[in-house]
């Protein structure tokens, strides 16, 4: 498998290492009462709770062995074919 | 027909005529007791138990290919009670001591071998975590003895003892552990179910649920609708995918793991070996290959296949363990997909949605939990109770915060 990273161009993927959903988005602690259970229901949801589509997966992977940033793959999880990449402080879609 | 001796004789007498097929292909029914979604070692034991232990008959097994096409035919069959933790440790002892009765309670030989597991120690920490284990081992009930380093040269000589970074200190034995026939398990369960009425349905797969009000009341399928009064999933790395189509989202994620098996040697290694310093486990089948794996790929996957970094990850961990294995030419590799939870433990338990029942999340160690997750997961269905062993393998727990952090991975992959 290799993964087209925007700055460094196509490398094998035991450059890099992998973190999982790029999708979720951690709740903010401000906008609720932080006694509220819906607070607790949310952080569970992000800590454990995944899509784990089988198809296109949009997930983070961290070129440590190359430019070391964090990069937005978009892969489908039943073949490894890579749809498109972009790098994480870049806001945006991958595919 | 009951295998014994003579039925042998018999048909080596008659030109092996007589042998019937273990188990009828059935045709689904339009309505069940309990469907069981998944054809694996652990759909096949649940229905078994359903119908020995619980008098329910009306069962039907629902597999989308042929039975033990998934993880149940992809494993290194190893087979093992060496946990540590309360919410573990009773249930994959009680899945031993089944075990050590499964072949005389289906009349199947599923080459149930107790040849032992060792679990190598390379430091002074290590050797104390050991300890530990084995501790809580002897405390439910299973067997372990704490091995140094005199012990385990005179077991496995050829072992890299001196290597310079990961020198081996000694290991904790299990006895008891060993390997089993991954397929004979799976067909000594579906042949000892049928027999009890149960019905296996192959290549049908299911693509949604019944529903009436909120409760589910049966499945889709490619084959038709089909009603039940409980539905039952086993689907191992399809889990999340399957509990999509109730609406539910669980805390899982699908990895591959590869295994890799060696061409044939005469006897070398007689037990399962366990490197401490990396992710490698080695056996050497009746056949005489040397089966070993180690780590899962680290990214979710559906694929069934995997990729080279872990490939030569595992290849190093044996060469640090056993350089002789260096000649050796590999036959095949393969992989199979896990559902790997978030706190690396199973769940049994009922869905949030009524007349639904969940067994997922087995990760990379579910073969040998096949007979006490049919067992307990019979005991819920049947009961609407956990099994005393598998209490804690709620889907609640990881709300609640009762997580059973046996090894502290999970799905996580940089904490592999
Ligand atoms: C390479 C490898 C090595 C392993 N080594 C070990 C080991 O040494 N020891 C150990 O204890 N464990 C090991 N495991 C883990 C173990 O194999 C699994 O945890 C266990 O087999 C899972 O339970 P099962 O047998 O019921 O799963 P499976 O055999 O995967 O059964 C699930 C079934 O559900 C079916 N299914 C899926 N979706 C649907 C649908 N929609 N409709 C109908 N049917 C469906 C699938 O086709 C499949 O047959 C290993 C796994 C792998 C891949
Ligand atoms: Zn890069």
């Amino acid at each position: 498998m290799r993964i087209p990273c925007p700055y460094c161009g196509e490398r094998d993927a035991h450059e890099f290492s992998y973190l999982g959903d790029a999708t979720l988005v951690r709740p903010d602690p401000a906008a609720v009462d932080a006694q509220d259970s819906a607070l607790a229901d949310r952080f569970h949801d992000y800590v454990y709770l995944r899509d784990n589509p089988a198809g296109a997966h949009r997930e983070w992977w961290y070129h440590a062995n190359g430019c070391r940033q964090w990069v937005r793959v978009t892969r489908d999880t039943r073949n490894h074919a890579i749809a498109g990449a972009s790098l994480a402080r870049e806001p945006g879609d991958a595919a | 027909m009951r295998y014994s001796f003579l039925s042998i004789l018999a048909n080596g007498l008659n030109g092996q005529s007589d042998w019937k097929p273990a188990w009828r292909d059935a045709a689904p029914k339009p309505s069940y007791d309990v469907v069981i979604v998944g054809g694996g070692g652990h759909g096949l034991a649940t229905a078994y138990y359903l119908a020995k232990v619980h008098g329910i008959h009306n069962v039907a097994v629902i597999e989308k290919g042929y039975i033990g096409s998934g993880n149940a035919g992809r494993n290194t069959t190893i087979i093992r009670s060496n946990y540590l933790l309360p919410g573990n440790e009773p249930f994959y002892e009680w899945s031993m001591k089944l075990w050590e009765g499964l072949e005389q309670e289906l009349n199947y030989n599923a080459m149930v071998s107790q040849r032992g597991i060792l679990n190598l120690y390379h430091s002074d920490a290590q050797r104390d975590a050991y300890a530990r284990r084995g501790n809580a081992m002897r405390l439910a009930g299973a067997d372990s003895e704490l091995l140094d380093k005199r012990q385990v040269r005179a077991m496995y000589p050829f072992l890299d003892f001196d290597n310079a970074r990961f020198p081996i200190q000694g290991g904790l034995l299990q006895h008891r552990a060993g390997t089993a026939r991954h397929d004979a398990v799976v067909w000594g369960y579906a042949r000892a179910a049928d027999t009890l009425g149960v019905d296996i349905v192959q290549n049908c797969e299911v693509t949604g649920f019944l529903r009436e009000g909120g409760n589910i009341v049966g499945v889709e399928t490619t084959r038709g609708a089909i009603r039940a009064g409980k539905v039952a999933l086993a689907v191992a790395g399809s889990s999340s995918r399957v509990a999509e189509k109730a609406g539910l989202r669980l805390p899982i994620e699908s990895h591959v793991l590869q295994a890799f098996v060696s061409e044939g040697l005469k006897p070398v290694i007689d037990g399962v070996i366990t490197f401490g310093a990396g992710h490698f486990y080695i056996s050497q089948s009746d056949k005489g290959g040397l089966v070993f794996g180690g780590d899962i790929d680290g990214y979710n996957s559906y694929a069934q296949r995997g990729n080279l970094p872990v490939i030569e990850d595992v290849a190093e961990g044996g060469m640090a363990l056993m350089p002789r294995i260096g000649r050796l030419r590999l036959l095949r590799m393969w992989g199979g997909i896990m559902d790997m939870s978030m706190d690396g433990s199973p769940i049994i338990d009922r869905a949030p949605v009524p007349g639904l029942y969940l067994n997922a999340g087995w990760c990379y160690g579910g073969f040998k939990a096949t007979p006490a997750s049919g067992w307990c997961f019979a005991h819920l269905i049947a009961r609407d109770e956990p099994h005393a062993v598998a209490g804690a393998y709620r889907l609640d727990r990881f709300r609640s915060g009762h997580l059973i952090d046996e090894k502290g991975v999970g799905a996580q992959p940089n904490l592999h």
